[in-house]
């Protein structure tokens, strides 16, 4: 099996300044305070994801879920070992950044495309697909500052599962918009797993990593605590304990 | 992200790529950077410039004209009070108005570039935290729209330049495409340093800032650089033309400005330094140096740019 993800050894430190200004800094080191504090939001991790797997990556808040998933897709590098790729990452990251309040919907289509990889040509051809996706009738050609929030998220949703991936990456927050824009959103997330690509999906939903990976993994505190199977690592962060009427596990939730 | 892949990746209901063509992919760091991948993603830094020049007169109902509106008015006040009005230059420095103007020209073009690069970083925040987008994108979409911007400029300045009789040289040409070069060249590098120091320091706006008001009045543009010679004499002189702005607004001038005055080469002979083109290709060397330079401490800190912004 190609490997598409190689992350070997890889940390990530942050550096937490509790001051900012010369004055601040000069009274603290005088009065024998810390100026900063230096943590691992990712702390040795290391895993291989070989092509055709999907992968669930959990954790609780602060976990360094976000930051592993920020070396993956190139936002961050990291500060020791090394995170390597295989083809384009695209998916579902900061769907709708860049987003141009003083352009239309065309044009933010254009652009956000463009943030994400895709050339002119290639934009050109999934142009109709897209537009269709994101239902934005007449107002295609208004400025993106009179859409509603909804419309906003519609539209950076559309590009962003239209970007033909290698490794498609999705962060959460696949809620967006109505309850028909909601049942379109999650067809099309079947579609993409069912094509075999290689996904990196990060959630809290234990009921939407069964529906969509076949491996998870689950950060601790920086560290990579479990890697292996859906059910077990649900169980290891002891989200299968519902303590209401599992409503959370739904789909309801996520997707 | 690779978006030569995407060029090549077939149309519409492309299979996913098998095994074999995913292996001959290589297994590298997951974003590309510097100043050869800006290069390599033209395409998205054409639209970020597009969009940020459409953004300058938005909502305005004249538009673009403004951009010939502002500077045009800004020739005929200088033409007005120091040349009608103050009498300045008479006898010394002819035509005056466009000594200046044309200096300004170049000196625009640069503050915008350097002050313009060091606040891109900054400014385009929600976006570099979020995607993985060459980070040298925003200093060079600043320069490329600051050059645009000084199209309009030009055509001003060459309107009273043909009316005083000034024609196009080949020398003339050569300087001040030299001198474009020099600034353009010297304003990213400044615009990358400062843009990623600016990220870690806010302060380094405010130097930015600070030199910019330097640059405007370090340069022969308000004053003949002859003034500078019978004022402070040799070795002063020098030091001052070490400058490379300085250099940058004298080959301007050599293009536009003496070309309209009545012996354009007595002109160049008395108000401009020997050398000139000599010390105009050396600093430009210089500028080249330094831009490179410039990258390298670019790459080198911007690893820590997304957690800092």
């Amino acid at each position: 099996m190609t490997t598409m993800i190689q992350v070997e050894n890889a940390t990530k430190s942050f550096t937490l300044s509790y001051q900012r200004s010369l004055k601040q800094t000069v009274l603290a080191k005088a009065r024998g305070r810390k100026t900063h504090d230096v943590f691992n939001a990712v702390d040795d991790v290391s895993f291989k994801v070989s092509e055709g797997e999907s992968v669930g990556l959990m954790g609780l808040n602060g976990s360094g879920k976000s930051t592993l998933l920020k070396l993956i897709s190139g936002v961050m590098r990291p500060d020791s070992g090394s995170v390597l790729t295989r083809g384009r990452i695209a998916g579902l990251i900061a769907t709708g950044t860049g987003f141009d309040n003083n352009l239309s919907g065309r044009e933010n289509l254009y652009l956000n495309a463009a943030i994400l990889g895709m050339s002119r040509a290639e934009t050109d051809r999934k142009f109709d697909e897209i537009v269709d996706f994101a239902d934005l009738g007449k107002f295609l050609d208004t400025d993106v500052a009179y859409y509603s929030s909804g419309m906003k998220a519609r539209l950076g949703f559309s590009v962003a599962v239209n970007v033909d991936a290698d490794i498609f990456i999705a962060d959460e927050a696949l809620a967006v918009g109505d309850r028909p824009f909601k049942r379109k959103c999650k067809k099309r997330m079947d579609e993409i797993v069912s094509s075999g690509v290689t996904m990196f999906y990060v959630s809290h939903a234990p009921g939407s990593v069964r529906n969509l990976c076949n491996r998870v993994l689950v950060m601790e505190s920086g560290r990579l605590g479990f890697d292996g199977d859906v059910e077990e690592g649900i169980r290891y962060l002891h989200y299968d304990e519902s303590d209401d009427n599992g409503d959370d596990d739904g789909l309801g939730a996520d997707i | 992200m690779t978006s030569e892949q995407a060029v090549s990746t077939p149309p519409l209901g492309r299979g996913r790529p098998t095994s074999a063509e995913l292996e001959a992919l290589p297994l590298a760091p997951p974003a590309a950077t510097g100043l050869a991948e800006v290069v390599r993603r033209r395409y998205l830094l054409g639209m970020l410039v597009r969009n940020t020049i459409k953004s300058r007169y938005q909502g305005t109902v004249l538009g673009w004209v403004w951009s010939y509106l502002q500077p045009a008015i800004r020739f005929c006040m200088f033409y007005f009070l120091f040349q009608v009005m103050i009498g300045r230059g008479e006898g010394t420095i002819e035509n005056f108005a466009i000594h200046l103007f044309a200096g300004m020209v170049i000196v625009h073009f640069f503050t915008e570039t350097f002050n313009g690069g060091t606040q891109s970083l900054v400014q385009n925040r929600s976006l570099i935290t979020k995607l993985p987008v060459p980070r040298e994108m925003f200093p060079v979409a600043r320069m490329l729209v600051a050059a645009w911007h000084t199209v309009p400029m030009l055509i001003i300045l060459l309107i009273p330049c043909l009316f005083l009789g000034w024609r196009p040289d080949a020398v003339g040409m050569a300087a001040a495409l030299l001198g474009f070069t020099l600034t353009a060249a010297l304003g990213l590098a400044l615009g990358l340093l400062f843009s990623v120091g600016n990220v870690f320091m806010r302060d380094i706006g405010k130097v930015a800032q600070t030199l910019t008001q330097f640059v405007t009045f370090s340069v022969p543009m308000m004053y003949p650089f002859t003034l500078v010679q019978e004022r402070f004499g040799e070795p002063l002189a020098s030091y001052y033309l070490l400058n490379p702005m300085a250099e940058a607004v004298l080959l301007i001038q050599r293009g536009f400005w003496t070309g309209t005055t009545s012996d354009p080469e007595a002109t160049a002979a008395v108000h401009l330094p020997d050398h000139l083109f000599t010390r105009g290709l050396v600093m430009t060397g210089i500028s080249l140096a330094l831009l490179v330079l410039a990258q390298r401490v670019f790459s080198r800190l911007e690893a820590r740019v997304p957690e800092r912004l």
